[in-house]
């Protein structure tokens, strides 16, 4: 059987701030339909390696490929552009920890703002397509309100469906329930749960330990900007191999 | 009149400020400058902010160059005094063979002006917007101008609302220097009025009309002002 491209690879990935290295060479490799949950301490450069990845920060070092194709640089090294940059965008949905909805846009428009501006899908199809996702985030109802109106597990409900609506190949989720009240966390891993049962790849930056453990095929454990370990969450949470894990692990479970 | 009657204080009040033969007379004057400044005040208040947001919109793109010139010509204009650049401008452009009515003169330099402040308001508003909000519309494959466009002016122009309307009014009122350089409008046809009468019942026409023009205009800020005061998210 020949090797499968992998839909995700970050090859030797660094990135520093104000010359502090918050991600050192880091690579890894996402196939298909697979969902990866990066757990770590804050302040392990996990955000930052997400935002790596469709460049929302540029890396100082390394590549990403999406699908066999570079993400930011040409073939001859020199920076995208800003226009082939957010058509490689296009394929990477983000979810952000707050949600960042653009608050003079109702709902739907929301979700539908990309695909007509970027995409050009004519308004019509873009609302028939949206709505359906609303109703698959359950949030139909509100197609119309204003985000101000909204809870936060609803907002972020939002903001992965006007993720979606680009028909992205990867979701990327950065730390999605970290500002939710507890009681409306659960809504918002539903509609991951759904999403990972539906085939998508997914990259998910959390702390939320109970979806790791059901939901990911494999967790990468990160610690001050490097990959400490790499495994199934059943090798991770039972047998953690590096001291950091082990602490780690037996903290988050007290 | 009979100076043998001593008159109340109120008489010569009435007398000095509301004598209703000049009214009548000058009326029409004070209605003809009223067209004037209501003409010069829509194309200000049009041209400087379109001109202000512009400006604004190209400072984003943070091109070193072009932000140099837009900084210096937005920092020249607001430390101005803005009859001093109308009377320069007035009587200095003809020397060198450009020759404008006063009219134009006017309603330029107080474009130049109002975009000058418009572009810091509308400046201050596009850095207000979260961080977050550009990160957003970059994900989702929006291009720098699109974001620019659709997701972050327009947040902008709902939060410099207030700071802009004062702004514009007070600029707009500066029409009133117009007359230093004939131009027709309001004050210049009282102060003309008041020349010939030997009366100050012009002039408390003029501030008359000043009032029956403007505070529709402010009660209009005010009503924008609540208009787009929306909760943000």
């Amino acid at each position: 059987m020949p090797e499968e491209v992998p839909v995700l690879q970050v090859d030797g990935i660094s990135k520093s701030f104000d010359g502090v290295e918050v991600v050192s060479n880091v690579s890894l490799k996402i196939y298909s339909g697979e969902t990866i949950s990066i757990l770590g301490p804050s302040g392990s450069g996990k955000s930052t390696l997400l935002r790596c990845i469709n460049w929302l920060e540029k890396p100082d070092r390394g590549d990403v490929y999406l699908a066999g194709k570079r993400v930011g640089r040409k073939e001859d090294d020199q920076l995208m552009s800003d226009h082939e940059l957010a058509s490689v965008r296009t394929q990477m949905g983000m979810v952000f920890q707050s949600f960042n909805l653009w608050p003079h846009f109702t709902v739907l428009q929301n979700v539908i703002e990309a695909p007509v501006h970027v995409l050009g899908v004519s308004k019509d199809d873009a609302v028939v397509r949206g709505e359906h996702l609303l109703e698959k985030v359950g949030l139909e109802a509100k197609r119309d309100a204003y985000p101000y109106s909204l809870s936060g597990g609803q907002k972020q409900r939002v903001a992965i469906a006007r993720a979606l609506a680009m028909s992205p190949t990867v979701m990327l989720f950065d730390e999605p329930t970290s500002a939710l009240d507890p009681e409306l966390v659960g809504s918002v891993l539903q509609v991951m749960h759904d999403l990972r049962d539906s085939g998508m790849t997914m990259v998910v930056v959390s702390h939320e330990m109970r979806f790791a453990r059901e939901a990911a095929d494999r967790i990468v454990f990160m610690s001050d900007g490097i990959i400490l370990e790499e495994g199934t969450p059943e090798e991770i949470f039972k047998a953690p191999k590096h001291r950091r894990t082990q602490e780690f692990v037996a903290e988050i479970s007290r | 009149m009979n100076a043998d009657v001593p008159r109340g204080r109120w008489e010569i009040f009435v007398e000095t400020f509301f004598r209703q033969d000049l009214i009548d007379e000058y009326s029409g004057a004070i209605l003809q400058g009223m067209v004037v400044t209501i003409e010069i005040a829509i194309l200000v208040v049009l041209c400087g902010l379109a001109l202000g947001l512009v400006l604004a919109m190209i400072r984003a793109y943070r091109v070193w160059a072009i932000n140099v010139v837009i900084t210096v010509f937005v920092d020249v204009l607001r430390a101005l005094p803005p009859l001093v650049l109308i009377l320069l401008v007035y009587f200095g452009l003809p020397l060198v063979g450009l020759n404008f009515s006063s009219f134009v003169v006017l309603w330029l330099v107080l474009t130049l002006v109002l975009a000058a402040f418009a572009e810091e308001i509308f400046w201050a508003g596009i850095l207000s917007v979260h961080k977050g909000q550009w990160e957003a519309a970059r994900s989702t494959g929006l291009g720098f101008s699109e974001t620019l466009a659709y997701i972050i002016i327009p947040q902008a122009v709902r939060m410099t609302v207030a700071p802009l309307t004062n702004r514009t009014i007070a600029i707009t009122k500066n029409t009133a220097l117009g007359t230093v350089i004939g131009v027709s409008e309001i004050l210049n046809q009282a102060t003309t009025a008041q020349s010939f009468s030997g009366s100050a019942t012009p002039l408390m026409m003029g501030a008359i009309a000043y009032i029956v023009l403007f505070i529709p205009i402010v009660a209009l800020g005010r009503w924008i002002e609540t208009r787009f005061a929306w909760r943000r998210a």
